[in-house]
Parts: structure tokens; C-alpha cells; sequence
């Protein structure tokens, strides 16, 4: 099965893309995309949201088929549009949403596509034994016959690897494999990937974030809007030039000058959100938010983060325990009653929960204020109003739109992020929920959302930055608290923060905070 | 071949896709004809004429459009909310056996007050009835196609028991048939020596008030946002339970309407074979008006002037008619996959 061995053409190069172009009507996602794979590397491969890695590891799988180049693996060339040409040529794939079946055993999610479906129980011995080599070689420890629902997310993506490398993968294509995972498990991952290029094994490695890469990467190739613009030995690089080569530009970090914290803004005493609708319930949550102060929450995703935005947006009530807002009780939980008192909130997922792709701009612009009488009379909405009010929000927050008339889902994530903001910032919330702001916006955007919320907390608004981005985290916040298994710890001053000891506490493996 | 979203629709698209679905399923039924042994362009144009070629033809498919009008209203309201209102028979008739109820000389008033109080009888009456499944629906998650359809059989059961029992017209020879609304309930005649009764012009205001609705109000606003995106509905504040309560009140009474309006201006009693499916018409109009309350007009006529048309059709070339059926039919299969057609791309490879 394996195309090593049979290699013509020198042992060094194992893949080689040759100008690779893709369009999508008028937007050309891969723009003559030339690179290389040796034998025994990691290549990184680095650039921001949208420029075009995915799309170029799409073709590479012969998910789609590029209009002009070729790929070759191990010196022959790979026929497009492929995927099963893909795998047995030796390429492997982990995808940043796993691809797993979670009622099935993870020996049975290895052996599923692999193993002739024919004769499953003859193969089983040979496969098990086969699977227990794999992951001793490689120090990808996971219990064979334990269901995938039960495994964590760092264990399911040792599955994934340990999936491909069954099926004889030589070349290894990892997309954003850190998102998921905690530092520590980071650090795991990448011994991992040490011990594969040492056993010769190739690894592509798709990353927007600059220290791994440094960390884990022997080469990286830097694409920008489709283009591939460096490939650079990582040894003599700089994560300021690195940077600088991902967005085109010097890149300034938002800088955090130290404020007093004011009267809290949103308090949460003891509050329990459960019920059979809530999938991972919040248990005893105390927290203060004060205003001045960014409090931010690190955890791997899936921890009971979307049930604290629930609650702090009005989406779910608490079962036990108070909320208190500037001091008050809440009266009723409602996502209108919130708004009513100076709640500004940014949801996690801005197409599912933010805004509503198929009416226009400035329909959504006043999704959260259309009763009120700046906007409708007599049940009548006010058009002219609602579209001046638009505009002023298109203006102030930069929004590249049309006219407030466009269609809300032409426009791209990072503009849809700012008809976010225009719409909970431009009223002056005294407490803001943050719920991932920046995922999946690219550097010019991320920038642009972390400066309007340090205005905003200059303005003296309380914000509460839910991110699984630590980094984001440590960035912007004044506070640090990790959410696990529906639990908060205690939050601890940003200089008093220890890497180290978040990583411990986001994989649950130090006590909890208990008030 | 693969299919790719579009990101803009233009206008002639919207216009050319349901006109496309039709001629297509006329195409496809020409096969049919055919095969029946009629000449089959001889057959298309007695059907043309018999629908819109005289002033008896026409005015027999405005009649006939009245009803469906208003249940394709009442569909494409409840579709724009995603509410699958498949109910709208049984709303008809629970409406017209409202409007008996309430017509047929219980209340006696002058005409001008008379006709508006007996509609809107029979409008709270279809309203209720839809009432029923979307608190179902909001309050448990069932399933409102399963439950609204299902009501429609238990509510031709009921008028069935009513008609045979309570409220059989004991002048009627011992048909079951309701007692005659009184003359001041009665909807007056548009056309003289014609079939054509004011029923039509309420039908086209209610498009013109839905459309307004729809796009002018802040109910419509909630009806859109609600219908295209609930998630993102709920948590700007718009109170998405309550606004599929009163979409299914709306829709349920525009329905309702169709009855009243039926037994008020085109029957005079009710029976139980009033209307040949008005109700599940509705939603072919609504899907061929692409949820466009004015759309909902022009679609009405399409259809209505299929079925009157393919009596003549079916008087002069002998194929049966219920080749209409097969049309009307035919003409939402294609309409479906012109939908598809508008909003994604086909792409050779």
C-alpha cells in the first residue's frame, strides 16, 4: 500500500504541489501555489483565516479539484479530485472537527473504511496488536475499546492520528490541531509529532499561531490571500517577523494600561444553570465582574462555557443561586430584559446566534431595539429611521458594505463581527458578555474587536471575555478564571497568572474553586 | 455537476423560475395527453380558452381563485415563519362551518355589519383551530406538520357530524347540508348572471394587508426573523414563541376566511364537498408565489384557471380531468426544484 517504497525520486521529497490555482467565481482562493515536503520534516504552514490553506489541503485530498497545477506524492503524480488516490498514495488527514463515530469503540473508528468490511472479525487480533504498536511507537496512549463519545477532545485527536497512521499514512496533515487542546496536551502533541519525523514520517502543520509554530516546525510557508509570499527555515526567525510576513504589515498587540476597578457590574452568587435542555451544566458559579475590568474565562471548548453566555445574556435562567446586575436582582430572564438594562452581548457564534444572513444590514442592526419608539410607530416600522441609524453604525465601525440594504451573509466574518459590535457597543453597555469575539477573524480584524473592547472597558464598562484562545486571554484580560466540567476557579490577577498552573486547571486536574 | 450557492438572486430569476416550472410541467404532461390519444396542442388551448377565453371562463377561474388565494395566503404567512401549516382544509372548513353557525339567521344585522361580524366568526374559528397545534409546537416541540394535518380529517369528521346532525338544514330533503346563510350574510355579486362575488376583492385586500404586514410592520419583521433564523431571533429579544402564536392565528384565519367566504358568496350552505382540496391548494400557491403574498394572486389564478380550464379541455378532447390534478401537481414538483435552481448555481464539473 505504501508509496514509499517505491519512490523513485531520492529519498528527500515526499510531496510537491506545483502551481496549484483555485477560483471561486471571482475570488481565487489559491493563487499558483508552489511547495515542497522532504522526508523527515515539519513544514508549517502558516497564514491567517482565509488565506487559503484550507483550500489548498482541500485539493491536496481531492476534495476539490484546482483549476490549474499538480500535486505529486513520492515522485508520481496524484490524479485530482481523489480523495481515496489521496489516502493510498499515503496522505493522512486530521481535521480540525474530527471525524469520528462517537457510539463505536476506538478500535472499531480505526478499523471503520480501513478493514474490508467482509471479514471484520478475522482481522480484529491482528488489528488490535497492530493499533498497540502504533501507539507505543508513537506515544499515543488511548484505550482501544473504549467508545469515542466517552474519550476527551486530546484523546479523540490521538484516535484521529493513530487513524491514519493505520492506514499507512506517510505524509501527515494536522489542520489548527492546538485549538482544541490545552497547553499541556499541546506539548504532548507536539513529542508526538517529533517522534513521527524522527521515525520519517512528513507533517504539514496548519497553524495561525505563531509559538507553535516556532516550537514544532523545522520550515514554514506563509500564505497571504492565496498567495504562498515566504517559505523560511524556522531557526533564525522572529515571531515579530513572522507576523509581520502572515498580515502583510507590523503588527502592534493591544496594550492594556492598568485601571481601578470599579463597583461590580455583574455578580453571580452560587448560580446553578441544569435541566435536561442544558448540555453542560454550570455548577456553583460565583464571579464579580467590576466595571474598568476585563475578567476573562480560559477553558477548552465544551467545559459549560456556552451555558455561562446563556446565562449572562438572558438565553437561560438560573436553576439556584442570583444574579445581581449593578447591584440589582434580575427580575426576569429574558434576552430583551437584559438589553433593557445596559447588557451588551456579543454572541460566540455570530451566524447561528448573532445575526439572521438573509435580512438585510440594517434589519439586524436593529434586531435588539426595533419596539423600541426611535424604531416603530403603531406597530409600523420606522424604515427611514432604521436606515439612518445604520448608516451611522456602518460609519463609526467601519462595516465594508454595499449599503445597509446588502444581504447580512455576503458580508465577510470580520464585518460581521463589527455589525456585532456597532450593535452592542454604539449604546454604551455597562457590562458586556464577550463569547469568543474573534474566532475565526483574521489579524486586522481580532485587532479591531480587542481595541473597541478596551475602549469599551475605558468607558467603564465590566466585560466578560469567554475565549479558548488563551492567548486572547492573557492579552486583554485583567482577571483570569478557567471554567472545567461547568465549574469556575477562582479568578487570579493577570501578573499573578501562571501558564503552568491554567493548563492544569483547564484539564481539570487541580481543585476547584469551591465558594 | 455540482450546485453552488448564489450570492444574489436577481429579480427576472424570481419571476422566470415559477413561469419556467409551469411550462415545464405542461411539457411533461403533453406526454400524458398524448398518450390518452388527444391532440395535445388542441388540448392546451381548449383548456387556455376554457380558463381565461370568454367572459364566462373568466369569471368562473376568479371564482374559483378566491378561496385559494387566501389559503395560499394563509400557507405563505405561516411558511415565511416556519410554521408548516398543512391544516389549512381543515381551518377552511371549520371556518365556513363558523360562518353557517353565525349566518344563517342567529344574529340578525344590515348587511354591512353582518357580512364583516360572520367573517371574522369564522376567521377566530380557523385561527383557534391552528392555535392548537402551534401551542404543541412551542411548548413541547411537536412535530405541526404531523399535528395539523391529522386535524384535518378530525375536522371533516366534525363538520360531517354537524351536517348530519345538529346542524342539518331540515329543509334540505335530508341532505346533509347546513341551513342557507341568511340574504343579509350573503357576499354580493360582482358580475351580474355570474358566479363572481365581492369574496374576490377580500381575497386580493388580504394580499395587499399581508404584504404589508410582512414587509412594513414590526409583526412582519419578527415573522422574517423568526422564520429565517429563530436561534439568532431569540437572542436579539424577539419573542419567537409568541410570534409563532400569532402567525398561527393569522394564517389559521386567513384560512378560515376562504371558508366564509365560500359558503357566503359562491355556495350559500355548507357541505361537505365545498371545496375539492382549497386547503392543500394553498400551499402548492404559496410555494409557487415563493411565499409572496401578492405572488399568492397571480399563482391563484394559474391554478384555478387549470382546473376550470381542464373541464372544457376535458368536455372537448375527451381526457380526463383530472389531468388538472396531475398539472397542478406536476407544476409544484418543478416549481421545488426551480427553488433549488434559484438559489444555487449548477455547475458542469
Amino acid at each position: 500500500m505504501t508509496a514509499a517504497a517505491s519512490a523513485p525520486d531520492g529519498p528527500e521529497l515526499t510531496l510537491r504541489l506545483d502551481g496549484i490555482t483555485k477560483r471561486f467565481g471571482s475570488l481565487t482562493a489559491n493563487d499558483g501555489i508552489s511547495l515542497d515536503l522532504r522526508k523527515g520534516e515539519v513544514l508549517a504552514l502558516l497564514g491567517e483565516n482565509g488565506a487559503g490553506k484550507t483550500t489548498l489541503m482541500n485539493i491536496l485530498f481531492g476534495h476539490y479539484v484546482p483549476d490549474e497545477g499538480r500535486v505529486e506524492v513520492f515522485g508520481r503524480a496524484l490524479p485530482h479530485g481523489s480523495p481515496k488516490a489521496a489516502i493510498a498514495a499515503g496522505l493522512g488527514m486530521v481535521h480540525q472537527h474530527f471525524t469520528l463515530a462517537e457510539n463505536l469503540t476506538v478500535l472499531d473508528n480505526v478499523m471503520i473504511g480501513t478493514e474490508s468490511l467482509w471479514r471484520p472479525w478475522q482481522d480484529r487480533r491482528r488489528a488490535r496488536a497492530r493499533l498497540a504498536d502504533l501507539a507505543e511507537r508513537f506515544g499515543l496512549a488511548v484505550d482501544p475499546d473504549r467508545r469515542v463519545g466517552d474519550l476527551s477532545v486530546g484523546e479523540r485527536q490521538r484516535v484521529e492520528i493513530l487513524k491514519a497512521l493505520y492506514r499507512e499514512a506517510r505524509i501527515l496533515i494536522l489542520d489548527e490541531p492546538t485549538a482544541v487542546l490545552t497547553p499541556q496536551e499541546s506539548e504532548r502533541l507536539f513529542a508526538t509529532l517529533r517522534r513521527m519525523v524522527d521515525e520519517g514520517l512528513s507533517v504539514i502543520f496548519i497553524s495561525h499561531k505563531l509559538p507553535e509554530v516556532m516550537a514544532v516546525s523545522r520550515r514554514v510557508a506563509v500564505l497571504r490571500q492565496g498567495r504562498c509570499v515566504a517559505v523560511r527555515d524556522t531557526a533564525g526567525l522572529d515571531r515579530a517577523g513572522l507576523a509581520a510576513l502572515m498580515v502583510g504589515r507590523e503588527v502592534t498587540a493591544p496594550s492594556r494600561t492598568p485601571l481601578p476597578p470599579g463597583p461590580p457590574a455583574l455578580e453571580l452568587k452560587r448560580v446553578t444553570v441544569a435541566g435536561p435542555r442544558v448540555r453542560v451544566p454550570l455548577r456553583d458559579a460565583d464571579l464579580a465582574v467590576h466595571r474598568h475590568e476585563i475578567l476573562g474565562i480560559a477553558g477548552v471548548s465544551g467545559n459549560g462555557q456556552s451555558t455561562l453566555a446563556d446565562l449572562v445574556s438572558g438565553m437561560a435562567a438560573p436553576s439556584a443561586g442570583q444574579i445581581l446586575l449593578f447591584g440589582d436582582p434580575i427580575a426576569r430572564h429574558k434576552p430583551s430584559h437584559f438589553v433593557r438594562l445596559g447588557v451588551g452581548r456579543i454572541p460566540e457564534d455570530r451566524h447561528a446566534e448573532g445575526l439572521v444572513g438573509d435580512m438585510a444590514v440594517w434589519e439586524n442592526l436593529i434586531a435588539e431595539r426595533y419596539r423600541e419608539p426611535d424604531f416603530q410607530r403603531a406597530g409600523f416600522l420606522k424604515r427611514g429611521a432604521a436606515r439612518a441609524h445604520a448608516g451611522d453604525l456602518i460609519r463609526d465601525f467601519d462595516v465594508r458594505c454595499p449599503s445597509p440594504e446588502a444581504v447580512t451573509r455576503l458580508l465577510s466574518g470580520g464585518n460581521m463581527q463589527k455589525l456585532i459590535l456597532g450593535r452592542t457597543l454604539a449604546r454604551r453597555p455597562g457590562f458586556i458578555l464577550a463569547n469568543q469575539p474573534t474566532r475565526g477573524l483574521d489579524i486586522g480584524a481580532v485587532t479591531y474587536v480587542h481595541e473597541r473592547l478596551l475602549e469599551a472597558r475605558g468607558h467603564g464598562a465590566g466585560v466578560l471575555l469567554i475565549s479558548e484562545d488563551l492567548d486572547e486571554v492573557l492579552a486583554l484580560a485583567d482577571r483570569v478564571a478557567v471554567i472545567h466540567a461547568g465549574r469556575l476557579s477562582a479568578p487570579m490577577a493577570r501578573e499573578e497568572v501562571d501558564v503552568r498552573r491554567l493548563g492544569l486547571l483547564m484539564a481539570g486536574e487541580e481543585g476547584h474553586h469551591a465558594a | 455537476m455540482r450546485l453552488e450557492a448564489r450570492t444574489a438572486v436577481p429579480l427576472w430569476l424570481t419571476l422566470a423560475a415559477p413561469a419556467g416550472a409551469v411550462l415545464t410541467a405542461f411539457v411533461l404532461c403533453a406526454g400524458l395527453i398524448a398518450w390518452s390519444g388527444a391532440p395535445v396542442l388542441e388540448a392546451y388551448g381548449r383548456l387556455l380558452a376554457g380558463a381565461f377565453g370568454s367572459r364566462f371562463a373568466l369569471t368562473e377561474t376568479l371564482t374559483r381563485a378566491t378561496p385559494l388565494i387566501l389559503t395560499g395566503l394563509a400557507a405563505a404567512v405561516a411558511f415565511r415563519a416556519k410554521l408548516w401549516n398543512i391544516g389549512g382544509e381543515g381551518q377552511l372548513y371549520l371556518g365556513a362551518l363558523a360562518a353557517v353557525a353565525v349566518g344563517s339567521g342567529v344574529i340578525s344585522l344590515p348587511a354591512p355589519l353582518l357580512i364583516p361580524v360572520v367573517m371574522l366568526v369564522a376567521m377566530a374559528a380557523g385561527g383557534l383551530l391552528l392555535l392548537g397545534p402551534a401551542f404543541l409546537k412551542t411548548r413541547l416541540g411537536v412535530d405541526e406538520v404531523v399535528t395539523t394535518l391529522l386535524l384535518n380529517f378530525i375536522v371533516l369528521l366534525f363538520v360531517s357530524m354537524m351536517l348530519e346532525g345538529p346542524m342539518k338544514d331540515p329543509m334540505a330533503m335530508g341532505w346533509p347540508q347546513s341551513a342557507p346563510v341568511v340574504s343579509d350574510a350573503e357576499l354580493p355579486r360582482l358580475v351580474p348572471r355570474t358566479r363572481l362575488h365581492l369574496g374576490l376583492v377580500i381575497a386580493v385586500l388580504a394580499a395587499v394587508a399581508v404584504w404589508v404586514i410582512k414587509s412594513r410592520t414590526v409583526f412582519g419583521y419578527e415573522i422574517r426573523s423568526v422564520g429565517s433564523n429563530p436561534r439568532a431571533a431569540a437572542f436579539a429579544g424577539v419573542p419567537v414563541n409568541w410570534v409563532v402564536l400569532r402567525v398561527a392565528l393569522l394564517s389559521g384565519g386567513l384560512a378560515g376566511l376562504a371558508g366564509a367566504s365560500e359558503v357566503m358568496g359562491r355556495t350559500g350552505y355548507l357541505t361537505l364537498d365545498m371545496s375539492p382540496g382549497y386547503g392543500y391548494g394553498g400551499i402548492v400557491i404559496a410555494m409557487l408565489a415563493q411565499l409572496n403574498p401578492l405572488g399568492c394572486i397571480a399563482a391563484a389564478l394559474l391554478v384555478a384557471g387549470v382546473f376550470v380550464g381542464a373541464d372544457a379541455m376535458s368536455r372537448a378532447v375527451a381526457v380526463p380531468n383530472y389531468i388538472a390534478d396531475v398539472l397542478v401537481a406536476a407544476s409544484l414538483l418543478c416549481m421545488l426544484v426551480g427553488m433549488l435552481l434559484v438559489r444555487y448555481r449548477l455547475r458542469w464539473r
